[in-house]
C-alpha cells in the first residue's frame, strides 16, 4: 500500500473550515485529544482519484502563526516540526470568500514556511449576492499556487480540491513575502547563527508567546536564546511584520478581486440592530432559552423515558433469561445500570448541542457574547460563560462540554468549576419529594410556600456559581491573557450536516469519554449495594421470611398495602389473588431492603452516620447519600429499597417517609430542620460522578475534578449543617 | 486627551493612526486593525461596552479599554472618502 498524503486543513474560525473537513472525509473521521492537553484533534480519510488516500487532519482555528493560545499554537507546532508523524506533505488554507484579506494573511505565513499551500476559497456561491468577482487564474499565479473554489452549501469544487491534493507534488515550495526587511541587520545576524534553518521559521520560534512542546525547544534551544530583543521591540517588529504582509496582500487583491458595494449589505445591519438591541435583544436571547430549557427538560423526558424503559426491561430479561447468580447480577443490576446511566444523558446532550450548533452555523452565539460581556466581567467570566452556566440548569454535563468555545483557559476553567452549582434537573426529584414532606402548606403574596423554596434553591444555586465564580478569580494564578476579541461574523443560514457531525461527535465523545468511568463507578455502587459478609446478610431471605411468619409486616408493609387498597376490590373474585400477590411483592422488598441494610453498603452508610447525624440524617439517609453520589436522583430509588417499598411510587415512599421517626428523639425524622438541611445539602454537594467524570475528561486531570468534589462537599455540609442546628 | 476608538460615535468612521500600548493582542492587527485603515462603530453593547466595530472589512467586537489604545482620526460626516 502506498504511503497516504498527510494534509492539514488550516483557516480562520468561521470560514467553513470544518464543512470542508465533513465533505472531505465524509463519516471516515474521529475526534480525540492531543497526547496531554484538552485541544481536540480531529482526523479523518478521504479517498482520491486513483485510489490514493489521504489523512486529513483539521487544525484549530487561527486567524496566524503569531500563537496566543494553546490551539494555535498546536497548529503551528505541527507546521513546524517534520519529525512530526502528522508533519503535512500539504497544507490546505480555507478562506471565506467575503474576508479573502485577512485570510491571504495566514496563507502568506504557511506559504514561507515552505510548506506546498492549496488555497480554498468556499462559500463562493456567496460571490454574486455580495457582488464579488476574483480573477482565480491571475491570483494563482501571484501567489504562486493553485486554488480550488468551493461551496460546501452547494457541494461544488470538491472534486477539483481532490484533485489538487492528489497533485499536491507539483505544487511550488516558493515562499510569498522576504520578512527580513523589517529588519535586515536583525535576520542577517540570524541566518548567519542558524545556516541551516529557514529566518522564518527561527523568527517564528523567536516569536511565540506559548512554549512549544519538548522536542522544539531542544531544536531550537539556541535560538531563543538569541531573542536578545525586547518584548516589546518583539512585538513591534511582528506588528511591522503584519503591515508587510497585507502592503503584499493588498497590492494582489487590487488586480484580482473586485467588490460591487452597491451590493446587498443591509440584511447584516438591520439584524445587528434589533439581536444586540438593550430591551429586543435581551428579550430575543430569553426566548431562545427558554426554548432551550424547553427541549433539554421537557422534549427529551420522552426519549428518556424510552430509554429508562427499554433497560429496565432488558435487565428483567437478563435476569429471566440467564441462570441466576452473581455473573447474571453482575450484568443486570451493575453493567446494565451502569450503561442506561449513560445512555439516559445522550437526549439532553444531544439537544443542547443541536442548539448551540445551529446558534453558532448561524453567527447568533457572537452577539449572544457581546450582549452578555459586560454583565459577566465582574465575576471573572466572560459572555462566552453565559450558555454553558444557564444550560447548566438542564444538566452539568453538556454544559462543561460547552465550555470548549471559550478559549480563555483561565474563564474556561472558572466556568467549568462553578456550572454544577447551578440546579439541574436531577436535582429536581429530590427537592420535590423532600419539599412535599416538609415544607408547610400556605402561600405568601400569592405564591405557596413550597414554590417559593424550591424558587429559593435555583436562586441559591446561581448565587454559589457566581460566588465561587469571584473567588475563583482571585485565587486561580493562572496566567492566560485576559483579551476580547471576538469576530462578529455575518449571518448565516445554518449547513444542516454540519449541525448533524456536531451533535453525533458531542454525544460520541461523551459516550466513549466520560461513560468509561460512569460505568465503572456503578459497577463498584452495584458490588457494594449487593454483597455482604455478615450472617445477616447471607441468611436474609430466611431471617425476614421467619420474622414476617412471627411478626407479621414491618410498617413499610402496611404502608404499600393501604396504598394499594384502592385497587383491591373485595367483590373481584381475584381479590384474594390480588392480595397474594401484594405479599409476596411486599416480602421480596423486605428481603432486598434488610440485604441493603446489611450490605457493605449498609455499613458504610452506618458508619458515616455519626458524620452525617450533626445534620439529622441517620444511616439509612446516609446510604442514600452515598449511593446518589451516582447521580442524585438515585437519592429518591435508594431510599425506597432500604424503606422496602417498590420503586417509583411516590406516593409510597412519601407516605413511608412521612412515618418514620427519629429513635433518639421520637419526633418525625422528615422534619422541617432536617428536611432544609437535606435540600441545601443536595443544592451545593458535588453529587455526581457523571460531571466529575466530564470534568476530568475537559480539563485532563484528576486535580480539578477532585478539588471540586471537596470544595462543594465541604460546603454543603457546612451549610446543611447550619442550617439544621438553627432550625431544630 | 487623544482620540481614540472608542470615542467614536454609531456609525461615525476614522483613520487609525497609531496603538498608544505595545501589548495589544497580535490578534487585532491580523484582523486588519492596522494604521491607516478605516474604522467604524457599528454597534455598542446595552451597557456601553463591549463595542462592535468595522475595520478593514472584519466585524470584531472589543472592549472599551482596548479601544482606547487604538488612536485614530474622526472622519468627519461631509468628507467622502
Amino acid at each position: 500500500m502506498s504511503k497516504q498524503i498527510n494534509v492539514a486543513l488550516i483557516g480562520n474560525p468561521n470560514t467553513g473550515k470544518t464543512s470542508v473537513f465533513n465533505q472531505l472525509t465524509g463519516l471516515n473521521q474521529k475526534v480525540g485529544n492531543y497526547p496531554g492537553i484538552t485541544v481536540e484533534k480531529k482526523e479523518g480519510i478521504c479517498k482520491l482519484p486513483r485510489g490514493v488516500k489521504a489523512h486529513i487532519l483539521d487544525l484549530p482555528g487561527t486567524y496566524s502563526l503569531n500563537t496566543t493560545s494553546l490551539d494555535e499554537s498546536v497548529a503551528v507546532e505541527l507546521l513546524l516540526n517534520k519529525n512530526d508523524k502528522d508533519h503535512p506533505d500539504v497544507a490546505i488554507v480555507v478562506s471565506d470568500v467575503e474576508n479573502l484579506k485577512r485570510n491571504l494573511l495566514l496563507f502568506t505565513q504557511i506559504k514561507d514556511l515552505k510548506i506546498p499551500t492549496i488555497l480554498v476559497i468556499n462559500m463562493a456561491d456567496r460571490m454574486s449576492r455580495k457582488g464579488i468577482t476574483i480573477d482565480i487564474e491571475l491570483l494563482e499565479k501571484k501567489l504562486n499556487s493553485k486554488i480550488a473554489l468551493v461551496s460546501t452549501r452547494k457541494e461544488t469544487g470538491i472534486e477539483k480540491l481532490r484533485e489538487l491534493i492528489a497533485d499536491y507534488k507539483s505544487l511550488p515550495k516558493t515562499q510569498n513575502v522576504n520578512i527580513s526587511v523589517i529588519a535586515p541587520d536583525y535576520f542577517e545576524k540570524l541566518s548567519t547563527t542558524f545556516p541551516k534553518e529557514d529566518v522564518y521559521k527561527l523568527w517564528l520560534v523567536i516569536t511565540q508567546d506559548v512554549n512549544f512542546m519538548p522536542l522544539e525547544k531542544t531544536l531550537f534551544k539556541d535560538a531563543t536564546s538569541f531573542a536578545t530583543k525586547s518584548k516589546s521591540e518583539l512585538k513591534r517588529l511582528q506588528q511591522k511584520e503584519t503591515i508587510l504582509r497585507y502592503q503584499f496582500i493588498n497590492g494582489i487583491l487590487k488586480e484580482t478581486y473586485k467588490v460591487d458595494v452597491n451590493a446587498a449589505k443591509g440584511f447584516r445591519a438591520t439584524l445587528d440592530k434589533v439581536l444586540t438591541h438593550k430591551v429586543f435583544g435581551y428579550l430575543i436571547f430569553f426566548l431562545i432559552l427558554l426554548t432551550i430549557f424547553q427541549a433539554i427538560y421537557g422534549w427529551s423526558e420522552y426519549p428518556m423515558d424510552l430509554i429508562d424503559g427499554f433497560f429496565a426491561s432488558a435487565t428483567e430479561w437478563v435476569k429471566n433469561t440467564l441462570p441466576p447468580g452473581v455473573f447474571t447480577n453482575l450484568i443486570a443490576e451493575g453493567i446494565l445500570s451502569g450503561i442506561g446511566g449513560i445512555v439516559i444523558f445522550i437526549p439532553q446532550i444531544a439537544f443542547l448541542f443541536l442548539f448551540i450548533a445551529l446558534l453558532e452555523e448561524t453567527g447568533y452565539m457572537s452577539r449572544v457574547v457581546f450582549l452578555m460581556d459586560r454583565i459577566m466581567r465582574p465575576f471573572g467570566l466572560s459572555g462566552k460563560s453565559v450558555v454553558p452556566l444557564i444550560s447548566g440548569t438542564a444538566c452539568a454535563i453538556p454544559a462543561v462540554m460547552a465550555t470548549r468555545t471559550i478559549e480563555n483557559w483561565k474563564e474556561r476553567l472558572i466556568t467549568i468549576l462553578v456550572t454544577p452549582f447551578t440546579t439541574c434537573s436531577a436535582r429536581l426529584p429530590v427537592y420535590l419529594i423532600i419539599i412535599a414532606l416538609v415544607i408547610p402548606e400556605g402561600s405568601f403574596l400569592g405564591l405557596s410556600y413550597k414554590a417559593l423554596t424550591l424558587m429559593s434553591l435555583y436562586l441559591m444555586g446561581f448565587g454559589a456559581a457566581i460566588l465561587s465564580a469571584v473567588i475563583l478569580n482571585k485565587i486561580l494564578k493562572i496566567k492566560s491573557k485576559s483579551f476580547f476579541v471576538v469576530e462578529m461574523p455575518n449571518y448565516k443560514l445554518p449547513l444542516l450536516k454540519n449541525v448533524g457531525y456536531t451533535v453525533l461527535e458531542k454525544t460520541k465523545s461523551f459516550v466513549f469519554g466520560a461513560g468509561k468511568i460512569i460505568l465503572a463507578i456503578s459497577i463498584i455502587l452495584w458490588f457494594l449495594g449487593s454483597n455482604g459478609s455478615s450472617d445477616e446478610f447471607k441468611n436474609a431471605e430466611t431471617i425476614v421470611t421467619n420474622r414476617v411468619e412471627q411478626e407479621g409486616f414491618s410498617t413499610s408493609s402496611e404502608i404499600y398495602f393501604d396504598t394499594h387498597q384502592d385497587g383491591l376490590d373485595i367483590n373481584n373474585p381475584n381479590a384474594s389473588d390480588q392480595q397474594k400477590e401484594l405479599e409476596e411483592r411486599a416480602l421480596a422488598q423486605e428481603i432486598a431492603g434488610y440485604k441493603l441494610e446489611h450490605s457493605y453498603m449498609g455499613h458504610m452508610g452506618k458508619a458515616i452516620e455519626p458524620i452525617v447525624r450533626p445534620l439529622g440524617y441517620d444511616w439509612k439517609i446516609g446510604i442514600a447519600v452515598i449511593t446518589s453520589f451516582a447521580a442524585r436522583e438515585v437519592f429518591v430509588g435508594t431510599l425506597a429499597t432500604i424503606y422496602s417499598v417498590g420503586n417509583d411510587e411516590e406516593e409510597t415512599i412519601k407516605n413511608r417517609m412521612a412515618a418514620e421517626v427519629n429513635p433518639r428523639t421520637q419526633k418525625p425524622l422528615f422534619n422541617l430542620a432536617s428536611g432544609v438541611s437535606l435540600l441545601l445539602f443536595y443544592a451545593f454537594a458535588m453529587q455526581c460522578m457523571s460531571t466529575l467524570a466530564v470534568v476530568k475528561r475537559e480539563t485532563n486531570s484528576w486535580k480539578w475534578p477532585a478539588g471540586q468534589l471537596v470544595f462543594m462537599s465541604l460546603f454543603a455540609y457546612i451549610v446543611a449543617l447550619i442550617a439544621y442546628q438553627l432550625l431544630k | 486627551m487623544e482620540t481614540t476608538v472608542a470615542h467614536l460615535k454609531r456609525g461615525q468612521r476614522g483613520i487609525i493612526k497609531e496603538f498608544t500600548e505595545n501589548l495589544l493582542p497580535i490578534k487585532l492587527l491580523e484582523l486588519g486593525c492596522l494604521p491607516g485603515n478605516i474604522v467604524e462603530l457599528v454597534q455598542v453593547a446595552p451597557l456601553n461596552d463591549p463595542i462592535y466595530i468595522n475595520v478593514n472589512g472584519s466585524h470584531i467586537a472589543i472592549r472599551r479599554e482596548m479601544a482606547l489604545h487604538i488612536a485614530l482620526d474622526i472622519i468627519e460626516d461631509n468628507v467622502v472618502i
